[in-house]
């Protein structure tokens, strides 16, 4: 918690770096929903996840489940700053055998806690997460990333309905609110209506921040954290913008899964302040 | 008289048993009474996880907590653990993680409810899932001893139980006997193998009997473990018998018969029938009517039995 708004700023800004990095030499993946979920990620691993880098299966640590698994270059850049992996292992991000998988996966890459990849599963897992927990006295929570276009997988609802139900105040999740699915934007694609109202109706605490903001971040976390909010699951909406950061990917729906061209590349660079234009 | 029993309440039982495992976890939805799981439920309710009518939702709670170090029994129809069937293959086959899935009124043996409640693909579905131990118990007795030994496995299962009595064959057993991934010979005989799971064990012992009577001398297997499949014992059958009957209440595609075809034409090979549900959907019918209705029952074994022996 010792970090500073400017600490924190640096960290991501270094995330995003990485994130632009690992798409272009892999001249593939999902460098949109990275960018917009990276000062979430970077913030909640920097000052609230009790975590242990040296012994990643550590029992008693927190979880956090990217349930939107294919924003994985975010994760992987926020555990190699974090001590899980090596800067050298954001290399294998796509590559046979490495441990930077497409999806983030827990039998691949250490710091993982979830196999992603497959829209609509990670808030279940989180569930099955805070129930173990919460049978074994532990004071772990369960943080689960969802993105705002995967909500319209039924089985979201189903587990919002049971974790409600089940008074689950060690579950956290932070809604990455980017506005932009795979094909187009979200309001294109299925209409979302009043999303703080589905998930207070649902039964959950629910904030909502601008997630790019570092100063809302910690007050969102803070939020998620706050005693009076441990009475059952609490969500953080977080407003983002896809692609944020790099001013061509911003709000562009063709870079939630396309990988920016050399000359692009470098303006991202120049953009993220790492060369001299 | 012999003993009838659903292989069901040997599931609920074997929950019992494993109560005194505080890793094991019981997960429902909503069909507990007719899994059998609330026995477990009424005597261990905070081991207990109500999912509601959410099977998708279901399958990855259990992998969250097989993930963090419990035993998860999930249970529903076998009908509906395909709706959880991405979920199933996702977050638990690939990952690994040791959820053990039951599906009860598995077949068309579940009868008057009809169609929609007779899964008939269950078994070929998980089948094609890689880590996933797929059985097909006989009876409750066996049944009881198996799902107490998956809650031993490293790896995820699929357990299809039934929803009507069958004539119980393992009275008095012993229980190391019965094995995950060992086929159980029940008859002894030389002229063909049939090789059965599920309500058609019993159907088999029939059709072995009622080949007795003209002279034919069936050997008749309980193959509870359709993956991994026992193919040491097939290639015995295949040596000692030259011709091989598959029965099981599933559709002929992708289930036991299927298993057993997989292994004979990389193995030693022999003459096949496949007795199984003739790709076509079931409807409502008393579970015996319904054998009929799917040609499954004895006479069809028996039939399905010559025509192997006569492809020799």
């Amino acid at each position: 918690m010792s970090k500073s708004i400017a600490d924190l700023e640096e960290i991501a800004r270094k995330c995003r770096v990485e994130i632009v990095k690992m798409v272009h030499r892999a001249q593939a993946g999902h460098p949109g929903g990275s960018l917009s979920e990276i000062d979430l990620i970077a913030a909640l691993y920097a000052t609230r996840m009790r975590i242990r880098p040296e012994q990643p299966d550590w029992d008693d640590r927190d979880r956090f489940i990217l349930s939107k698994g294919h924003a994985s270059p975010g994760m992987y850049a926020v555990l190699a700053e974090m001590g899980f992996i090596s800067h050298e292992d954001l290399k294998s991000y796509r590559v046979l055998g490495g441990v930077c998988q497409g999806h983030v996966d827990m039998k691949w890459c250490p710091g993982v806690d979830f196999s992603a990849g497959s829209l609509g599963m990670g808030l279940s897992f989180g569930m099955g997460c805070a129930t173990a927990a919460r049978l074994d006295s532990s004071e772990r929570r369960a943080f689960v990333m969802i993105g705002d276009g995967e909500m319209q997988e039924g089985s979201v609802w189903e587990a919002a309905m049971a974790a409600a139900h089940h008074e689950l105040g060690n579950l956290k999740v932070i809604l990455d609110r980017n506005r932009i699915q795979n094909d187009d934007f979200c309001e294109e694609q299925m209409r979302m209506f009043d999303i703080p109202a589905k998930w207070k109706a649902f039964g959950w605490n629910v904030k909502e921040i601008n997630g790019h903001d570092m100063t809302e971040v910690m007050e969102g976390l803070d939020f998620l954290e706050a005693p009076e909010n441990c009475n059952g699951p609490s969500i953080l909406i977080a407003h983002t913008i896809k692609g944020a950061g790099i001013s061509y990917m911003e709000n562009n729906p063709s870079f939630h899964g396309a990988a920016p061209n050399d000359e692009q590349f470098h303006q991202a660079m120049v953009e993220l302040g790492e060369v001299e234009a | 008289m012999t003993r009838m029993a659903a292989t069901r309440d040997g599931y609920g039982q074997a929950l019992l048993d494993l109560a005194d495992n505080p890793k094991v976890v019981v997960l429902e939805a909503d069909l507990g009474k007719s899994t059998k799981s609330l026995h477990f439920r009424k005597a261990h309710p905070e081991r207990t996880v109500s999912c509601g009518i959410g099977e998708q939702n279901m399958l990855l709670v259990g992998a969250g907590m097989a993930a963090s170090g419990y035993i998860p029994f999930a249970s529903t129809f076998a009908i509906f653990t395909e709706r959880a069937f991405e979920q199933m293959r996702n977050g638990v086959a690939r990952p690994n993680l040791a959820v053990h899935l039951c599906g009860s009124h598995g077949g068309t043996h579940t009868g008057t409810d009809g169609s929609s409640a007779q899964s008939i693909e269950d078994l070929a579905v998980f089948r094609t899932l890689p880590n996933v131990t797929v059985l097909h118990p006989c009876d409750d007795v066996s049944t009881r001893i198996l799902t107490t030994r998956l809650a031993g496995t490293k790896s995820p299962s699929y357990m299809r139980t039934a929803r009507n009595k069958t004539p119980v064959l393992y009275d008095d057993i012993d229980p190391d006997s019965i094995q995950i991934g060992k086929g159980i010979e029940l008859k002894d005989g030389n002229d063909v193998a049939i090789i059965a799971c599920g309500v058609l064990v019993s159907e088999s012992l029939k059709a072995a009997d009622m080949l007795m009577q003209e002279g034919i001398n069936a050997s008749v297997i309980d193959m509870h473990t359709l993956k991994p499949l026992d193919g040491q014992l097939v290639d015995q059958m295949v040596e000692r018998c030259g011709a091989i009957v598959t029965a099981e209440d599933h559709n002929v595609i992708g289930g036991l018969g299927s298993a057993v075809a997989e292994h004979l034409v990389a193995n030693k090979f022999a003459p096949l029938e496949m007795v199984g549900v003739p790709d076509r959907f079931g409807e409502s019918g008393q579970a015996d009517e319904m054998l009929d209705v799917m040609k499954l029952s004895a006479k069809y074994i028996v039939e399905a039995a010559k025509k192997a022996i006569s492809r020799k």
